[in-house]
């Protein structure tokens, strides 16, 4: 259908429409930009609420909440974000994320390497239970989040005990054959630094007896480690005789 | 002036023998059933449970109910060619926009106040004035944007879809913003990019996330300033859309 010219438009209707167009740009550029502060994160519903707010498609509300959830407390240009959410409530929204959509990697990554890291002592030791309580749901699937919560009790809090008993719940729950060597091993590593070396080699001795490992090269390196650690034992326990 | 009241009186005539107003008494009525069996399935906060169960479907449901008489009455009436006939009548097409836009108006207005009454025994009185007063803002602008669009698509489909994309990304766009404006990593040109267009859709959308909010009849009732920025907001939106409306209908030939 062919159009009349824009002559044809009355001159009031122009103006009236280059005035609220004006207007509403003026509007909307003068207001503050939405923020989500760390005060505004509100309890997290109930699974239900959200199943029934999903429209059975629970996949792409998870996903959809997950990018909503990482921005409160976000500034950008912030040095640390995240540090005055209520991890109560973050913890039950990354939950119940993970509840709704349970093969998605987001939450427990956002866990460890998001919310894990504020330098808040309590809030990084309730996020890594938080991630330990997780893993043991799916430990073949979810064993990379445990092994950086490790990694984090053991560089971060100096916890060990922490670190080593989140390094045995890998080496004796994440049994699928893809989950690596070295994050099965990082239980003995933890042991040596705790100076357990007798543990440790015991450990390692009764892996290679065990005949899981396959790899020539990783059976070497296993091979290695446990002559160093004999080696260490022996020079311990000769130190301590002398004493 | 005469032509624009009897318009109004004809589509507000209409909304009746289409019966309108039955549908809308009826979805008021299981609303409020629906929420009083959550009430007693409900161990704690009952009261909060039953507004808020009650508030929002309403508000969606009095949107739903706008839009589509809106769009379906523009299109039949485009149909049968009494739009024409009408436009044939020696009064300025504005005044057939306005006739139009008055009656759905009201219309809007009648299905606000029957969506606050179910509300009246739970919700504080204050809170549910300034509640009403934002859902008839909202029922406003959507039947602007209604007309907008099916003077502009002359068609049910793509005019519905068109005021449903409206809304929802309306309602949206601050979660839209939030979630732009926290990149875990430093943004690419791309991001920039996706997000000045983001910014450039929101300064052109109406503010309606901040409108007829559950939590004013729950807590206490926000202040007149409140009351004040989504009224303005919406003259200023309603003085945008009908002139976007009447620029279209002006250049329409027919």
């Amino acid at each position: 259908m062919s159009q009349r010219p824009i002559a044809a438009v009355p001159r009031a209707v122009l103006a009236l429409l280059a005035l609220g167009l004006a207007g509403q740009i003026a509007l909307k550029a003068s207001a503050p930009p939405p923020r989500a502060a760390a005060e505004d994160l509100p309890p997290a519903p109930s699974i239900a609420t959200l199943r029934l707010a999903s429209f059975g498609d629970p996949v792409a509300l998870a996903k959809a909440l997950m990018l909503y959830l990482q921005a409160f407390d976000y500034q950008s240009g912030s040095k640390v974000p995240y540090r005055d959410l209520d991890y109560g409530r973050l913890e039950a929204w990354l939950a119940r994320i993970l509840e709704l959509d349970p093969l998605g990697q987001y939450p427990l990554l956002a866990a460890s390497r998001l919310y894990g890291e504020v330098p808040v002592e309590a809030k990084q030791r309730s996020m890594l239970e938080f991630i330990y309580r997780q893993f043991l749901l799916d430990p073949n699937r979810r064993w990379p989040w445990l092994a950086h919560a490790t990694a984090l009790a053991k560089h971060r809090l100096h916890d060990l005990p922490l670190a080593l008993r989140y390094a045995q719940a890998i080496q004796r729950h994440a049994v699928a054959d893809n989950v690596p060597l070295w994050a099965k091993q990082m239980e003995i590593f933890i042991l040596e630094d705790m100076d357990e070396l007798e543990t440790a080699r015991l450990i390692i001795g009764g892996y290679i007896q065990s005949g899981s490992v396959k790899d020539p090269a990783e059976l070497r390196f296993l091979e290695e480690r446990l002559k160093q650690l004999e080696a260490r034992t022996v020079r311990k326990s000769s130190s301590k005789q002398t004493q | 002036m005469p032509i624009v009241v009897s318009l109004a009186r004809a589509t507000l005539l209409e909304a009746v023998r289409n019966r309108l107003l039955w549908l809308a008494v009826m979805v008021v009525v299981i609303a409020f059933g629906l929420a009083q069996f959550l009430n007693q399935v409900a161990i704690t906060e009952s009261r909060e449970i039953q507004t808020a169960l009650l508030a929002a479907p309403l508000r969606v449901a009095a949107v739903f109910i706008v839009a589509v008489f809106v769009i379906t009455s523009m299109v039949r009436e485009l149909s049968d060619k009494v739009t024409e006939l009408l436009l044939s009548l020696p009064a300025p097409r504005s005044a057939y926009f306005f006739g139009k836009f008055s009656g759905y108006a009201l219309v809007a207005t009648v299905l606000a106040l029957l969506s606050a009454l179910p509300l009246v025994p739970f919700a504080n009185s204050q809170g549910l004035v300034l509640w009403t007063v934002s859902l008839i803002c909202e029922l406003l602008l959507v039947a602007a944007m209604s007309l907008f669009c099916v003077l502009s698509f002359a068609q049910v489909v793509p005019a519905f879809a068109a005021v449903a994309g409206f809304y929802l990304l309306s309602r949206s766009m601050a979660a839209m913003q939030i979630i732009a404006s926290a990149p875990l990593q430093d943004p690419t040109l791309t991001d920039r990019v996706v997000n000045a267009v983001v910014d450039l859709i929101a300064l052109l959308l109406p503010a309606l996330d901040g409108m007829t909010q559950t939590t004013w009849l729950l807590g206490e009732a926000p202040g007149a300033s409140v009351l004040g920025s989504v009224v303005g907001q919406t003259a200023l939106y309603l003085a945008l859309i009908c002139s976007a409306a009447l620029f279209d209908l002006h250049r329409k030939n027919f």
